[in-house]
C-alpha cells in the first residue's frame, strides 16, 4: 500500500513541477519563435509570482472578508502586469535598442529574482515575520478541485485532484500549437523568427510581432510563477530558489521540445519527474542526489546532440534566434 | 558632377520630356503616361552617395533594363521603390500621385514587387506558405485557396511551382520562380528583378525571359537590373544607365548598341596620373592553372581559370563584382577549396617551386611563401575590429617566438612605425581599430601586410571608400612592392585606376577569364566589353538576337 501511495505522491509532485516548467517553457517557445532568446524566464517567473502574491495580499488586507474568486482575479492580474512589464523591459532593450539578447536576458533573471525576493521578504515582514505571510483565501481559489471520479481509487488523485491552473497550461499549449501552425498570424510569427528580412519584405511588421511574442511569452511564463506561489506553496513566499531552478529547466525544455508546444507537455512532466526523482529513491547520499538533479539537463544535451546530428530542418531552432533585426543593415 | 556626366549623352539619348512621341514608339502597350516617376532621388550611406538626384520613369507594358557597373546605385534606387530604403531626397509618383514608400508593405500596396538577388524566402516553410506570408493576417490559414490561385498564375504565365515543396529542397531557379509567383500573387503590376540571371543556367534564363515577355504582354511594367549587355539587348525595350550613383540617360534598346551602352556605363577615360614604372627583373612568381570553384549551393564561381602573376609587375583583375574575384584570391590564399584538377604553383626568388593548392594559410606560411593578402572585408577578414593596432599586428606573427608568452615588443614597434609612416590618424595605439575611419583601417591593414616584405601581394578593392590622397598612398605602396620585385595582384573596380596602375589586366566574366590585356595599350571600352562578354565580342552575341 505504501509504495502505491508513494507512486501517487511522485506523480502529483511531477505534475506540480511539470506545470511550473511548462508555463515557463511555453512562454519561452512563444518568445523564441519570434527569434528572440529570452534567458530572463526565471526572472519573469519570479516577477509573475511576486506580482500575484502582492495583489492578493493587498486585496486580502484591505477588505474584511475577502472573496476567494476576486482574490484570484486580482492575483492573476498582478501576475500578468508584472510579467508583461518584465517582457516589455526585455523587448525594449533587445528589439528597440537592439541590445545583446543573452546579456539582457541574464540580467533580467538577476533583476527579477532580486525584486521578487525583496518584495517577498518585505511582505513577510509586514505580515509579522518570516514565513508569516499567507493569502489563504486567494490560494484556496487557486487550489479548489473538482472530484469527478471520487469513487474510483487513485484515478481521482492522479488525474483530477488539482487546481485549475494544471489544466489551463495544457489548454494553453494546445491553443499555442494551433496558433503557431494553423493561423496566418502564427505563420507570420514563424517567418519573423526564421528570417526577419524576408518577413519584412513580405510586409510583416517585425517589431510588432516580436513585441507581441515576447510580451505574451512573458505573461505565460509569469503564470508559472503564480501557480508555484498560489498553488504549490499555498499562497506564501519561499526564498528557496525553486522558481529559478524550475525557470532554467523551462529554458532547457524549449530545446528538448524542439520549439513545439505539444512536445513541451510531456517533456515538462518528464522534467518534473526527473527534478524530483531523487526524493523517491531511498538510501542516497547527498552527492548522489545532486547527480539526480542533473538528469533533466543531461537529457537536454542528449536531445541537442541527436537533433544536431539528424539535421532535420524542422527541429532546428528558429534561424534568426538571438539576432537583432535592422532593415537598413547592409 | 552628375550634370556633367549626363550632359555628354544629350545628343544620343532621349531626354525625359521632350521626346514623348519617340517614346510612344518604343513603349508597346503603354498609354504613354508613366506608371512610376522617380524624381531627383538621392540616397546617402554615411559619406557615400549611392544615388545622386536620379530621375527615372517606368511605363506599363515595357521591360526596362537598369544598367550599370557594380556600385553604380541600381539596386539602391530600386530598393527605395520597394520600401527597403527610404530616400534622403526626391519624390516618387505612382500613377501620377505623390507617394511615400516607407516599408515593403507600402510598396506592395502600390502594387510594386521586387525580386531580390538574395531570395527573400523562409527556408523551412513550403512554397504556398511563403506565398501567403504576411497576407490576410486575421484570417485562418487557408492553403487550399492559395494552391488554387498559384496554379492559375502559373498557367497564365507559364511557371511551374510545387506549392507543398519546402524552400530548402528547391533549386535556385525554383526559388526564383517562387519569388516571382509570390509578388504576382500579391497583385504586383510593377515587377523589379535584381540581377535575376546571375544564378541561372542559359536554359533557365531563356525560360525566365519567356515568362517576362508574357508578363509584359499582360500589361505589367518590368524593371530588370543587370550588367549583362547581351541580356539587355535581348529582353528590354528601353535601357536606363546609372554610373557612380548618377543617372546617365535612357535609350530605346532598338536604337542603341552594346558599344554605346558600354561607353555610357563606364564613361570616358579620366586621367588620374598614377605613377607606373617599367617592370624590372620580371620573373615568374605564381602560376594558376585550370582552377574551378563551386560554392555551397553548387553554383560555379570560378570556371577553369589560368593565368600567371609575375614578380616585379602589377597584375590587375577587372570584372563586375561577384565574377569570382573573391574566390580566386581565397583559393590562392588557402582559404577556399578548389575543385580537383586545378593547380597553383608558387616559384620563389631562387626558382624553387611549391604547390599551394589545398594548403591552409598556416601551411603556406610554413612553406616559406611570403604571401600578403589585403581582403575586401577589412574588418571581417583583415583585422579584428575590437583589438588595437598592436594586437592586430600580432595576429600575423604570434607563432613566432618561443614558449607560451607572446613577444609584444615587436608588434608594438611595428604599429608605431605604421602609424608614423602612413599618417594613421588615431588617438593612441590602444584604440580598437574599428573606431578608426575606413582609410586609416586600410592603412593599418596594408601596412601590416607589406611589413613582412611579401613576394606575393594580393589586394581586393584596396581603395574602396578611401579619399583621393589615401588612394594615391595605396597606389604608391603597390608600386613600391612592384619595384621590390614582388608580384602584385590588384583586384579593382575602377577601370581608370586599373588602366593606369597595372601592367597587365586580367578580366573576369562570370567566373571565367575573359581575356588578359596589356594595361598600357588597352582601352576602357575594350575592358568594359570584356567584363560583360567572354572575349569582349559583343557584336556577335547581339547579332544572334
Amino acid at each position: 500500500m505504501e509504495t502505491i501511495a508513494q507512486i501517487i505522491t511522485l506523480i502529483r509532485t511531477t505534475i506540480s513541477f511539470g506545470t511550473v516548467i511548462m508555463y515557463g517553457s511555453l512562454g519561452e517557445i512563444m518568445t523564441e519563435k519570434s527569434g528572440h532568446l529570452n534567458l530572463g524566464v526565471p526572472g519573469i517567473m519570479y516577477m509573475g509570482g511576486i506580482g500575484g502574491l502582492l495583489g492578493a495580499y493587498l486585496y486580502e488586507n484591505s477588505v474584511a472578508s475577502p472573496v476567494p474568486f476576486v482574490g484570484l482575479l486580482i492575483a492573476t492580474l498582478g501576475t500578468l502586469v508584472c510579467s508583461i512589464l518584465g517582457g516589455l523591459i526585455y523587448s525594449f532593450l533587445t528589439i528597440t535598442l537592439r541590445a545583446n539578447q543573452n546579456v539582457t536576458g541574464l540580467t533580467l533573471t538577476i533583476f527579477g529574482s532580486g525584486v521578487a525576493n525583496f518584495f517577498g521578504g518585505s511582505l513577510s515582514k509586514l505580515a509579522g515575520g518570516v514565513g508569516q505571510i499567507s493569502v489563504a483565501s486567494t490560494s484556496s481559489a487557486f487550489r479548489a478541485t473538482q472530484h469527478l471520479t471520487d469513487n474510483i481509487p487513485y484515478i481521482d488523485d492522479i488525474l483530477f485532484n488539482y487546481g485549475f491552473m494544471v489544466y489551463l497550461v495544457i489548454i494553453i499549449a494546445v491553443i499555442m500549437s494551433r496558433f503557431i501552425n494553423r493561423t496566418s498570424r502564427g505563420l507570420n510569427l514563424r517567418a519573423v523568427g526564421e528570417d526577419p528580412a524576408t518577413a519584412d519584405a513580405a510586409g510583416i511588421n517585425v517589431t510588432k510581432y516580436r513585441y507581441f511574442a515576447t510580451c505574451t511569452g512573458a505573461a505565460i511564463s509569469g503564470l508559472g510563477g503564480l501557480y508555484y506561489v498560489m498553488d504549490y506553496i499555498k499562497g506564501t513566499w519561499a526564498n528557496d530558489g525553486n522558481i529559478e531552478a524550475l525557470g532554467w529547466l523551462a529554458v532547457a525544455l524549449v530545446i528538448f521540445a524542439t520549439w513545439k508546444p505539444l512536445r513541451a507537455i510531456w517533456g515538462a512532466y518528464l522534467f518534473g519527474a526527473l527534478y524530483w526523482l531523487y526524493n523517491f529513491i531511498p538510501g542516497q547520499s547527498r552527492s548522489m542526489q545532486e547527480i539526480f538533479k542533473m538528469l533533466p539537463y543531461l537529457v537536454t544535451i542528449i536531445v541537442l546532440i541527436t537533433v544536431s546530428l539528424r539535421r532535420k530542418k524542422e527541429n532546428q531552432p528558429p534561424s534568426a534566434l538571438g539576432l537583432s533585426y535592422f532593415r537598413e543593415d547592409r | 558632377m552628375c550634370a556633367e556626366r549626363a550632359a555628354f549623352w544629350e545628343g544620343n539619348v532621349l531626354s525625359s520630356k521632350s521626346d514623348a512621341k519617340e517614346r510612344n514608339r518604343v513603349v508597346a502597350a503603354g498609354d504613354g503616361k508613366p506608371l512610376v516617376e522617380m524624381t531627383d532621388i538621392t540616397k546617402k550611406f554615411g559619406s557615400v552617395t549611392a544615388n545622386d538626384h536620379v530621375s527615372l520613369s517606368i511605363y506599363r507594358g515595357e521591360i526596362l533594363s537598369l544598367l550599370g557597373e557594380n556600385g553604380s546605385g541600381k539596386t539602391t534606387l530600386m530598393n527605395m521603390l520597394s520600401g527597403i530604403y527610404f530616400p534622403d531626397g526626391g519624390h516618387i509618383r505612382v500613377k501620377g500621385e505623390l507617394v511615400t514608400i516607407s516599408s515593403p508593405k507600402d510598396a506592395l500596396d502600390l502594387r510594386i514587387g521586387m525580386i531580390h538577388q538574395h531570395f527573400k524566402l523562409v527556408n523551412v516553410l513550403t512554397a504556398a506558405e511563403n506565398i501567403i506570408l504576411g497576407l490576410n493576417e486575421s484570417r485562418r490559414l487557408d492553403l487550399k485557396s492559395v494552391r488554387l490561385r498559384v496554379k492559375q498564375i502559373c498557367d497564365r504565365y507559364g511557371f511551374v511551382v510545387e506549392p507543398d515543396k519546402k524552400v530548402y529542397e528547391m533549386s535556385v531557379s525554383e526559388k526564383q520562380t517562387l519569388e516571382i509567383v509570390k509578388v504576382l500573387y500579391r497583385g504586383a503590376d510593377i515587377l523589379i528583378l535584381d540581377e535575376p540571371t546571375a544564378v541561372l543556367t542559359p536554359q533557365e534564363t531563356r525560360r525566365l525571359f519567356d515568362v517576362m515577355r508574357n508578363m509584359k504582354n499582360d500589361g505589367k511594367a518590368i524593371v530588370i537590373i543587370t550588367h549583362k549587355l547581351h541580356e539587355v539587348m535581348e529582353i528590354s525595350d528601353r535601357v536606363a544607365v546609372l554610373r557612380k550613383g548618377c543617372f546617365i540617360g535612357d535609350v530605346p534598346t532598338q536604337r542603341t548598341s552594346p558599344q554605346e551602352l558600354t561607353e555610357m556605363m563606364v564613361g570616358h577615360a579620366v586621367k588620374l596620373n598614377i605613377e607606373r614604372t617599367q617592370p624590372e627583373n620580371v620573373r615568374k612568381c605564381l602560376e594558376v592553372e585550370h582552377v574551378s570553384v563551386v560554392d555551397a549551393d553548387g553554383v560555379r564561381k570560378l570556371n577553369d581559370v589560368s593565368f600567371t602573376a609575375n614578380g616585379g609587375e602589377i597584375l590587375g583583375i577587372a570584372g563586375v563584382s561577384g565574377s569570382g574575384q573573391k574566390e580566386l584570391l581565397e583559393v590562392i590564399a588557402g582559404l577556399q577549396d578548389a575543385l580537383p584538377g586545378g593547380s597553383v604553383i608558387y616559384t620563389d626568388m631562387n626558382g624553387k617551386t611549391s604547390s599551394l593548392i589545398g594548403k591552409t594559410p598556416m601551411e603556406i606560411k610554413k612553406l616559406g611563401v611570403q604571401l600578403a593578402f589585403v581582403p575586401e572585408d577589412r574588418l571581417g577578414m583583415g583585422l579584428v575590429g575590437n583589438l588595437d593596432i598592436a594586437d592586430n599586428m600580432l595576429i600575423r606573427t604570434y607563432t613566432e617566438g618561443s614558449g607560451m608568452f607572446v613577444n609584444m615588443k615587436k608588434p608594438r614597434k611595428l604599429a608605431e612605425e605604421i602609424v608614423k609612416e602612413f599618417d594613421v590618424v588615431t588617438p593612441d595605439l590602444q584604440t580598437p581599430v574599428r573606431k578608426l575611419s575606413g582609410g586609416n583601417v586600410q592603412k593599418v591593414l596594408v601596412g601590416r601586410e607589406i611589413a613582412g616584405s611579401p613576394s606575393l601581394l594580393m589586394s581586393a578593392y584596396a581603395v574602396r571608400g578611401l579619399d583621393i590622397n589615401t588612394s594615391y598612398t595605396i597606389y604608391n605602396l603597390m608600386n613600391e612592392q612592384k619595384r621590390r620585385g614582388a608580384a602584385v595582384i590588384y583586384v579593382g573596380e575602377d577601370l581608370d585606376v586599373l588602366l593606369e596602375l597595372c601592367d597587365r589586366i586580367m578580366v573576369l566574366c562570370a567566373g571565367s577569364v575573359s581575356g588578359i590585356v596589356d594595361g598600357r595599350a588597352a582601352t576602357k571600352e575594350e575592358v568594359g566589353l570584356m567584363m560583360t562578354h567572354i572575349g569582349g565580342n559583343a557584336d556577335k552575341e547581339a547579332g544572334r538576337k
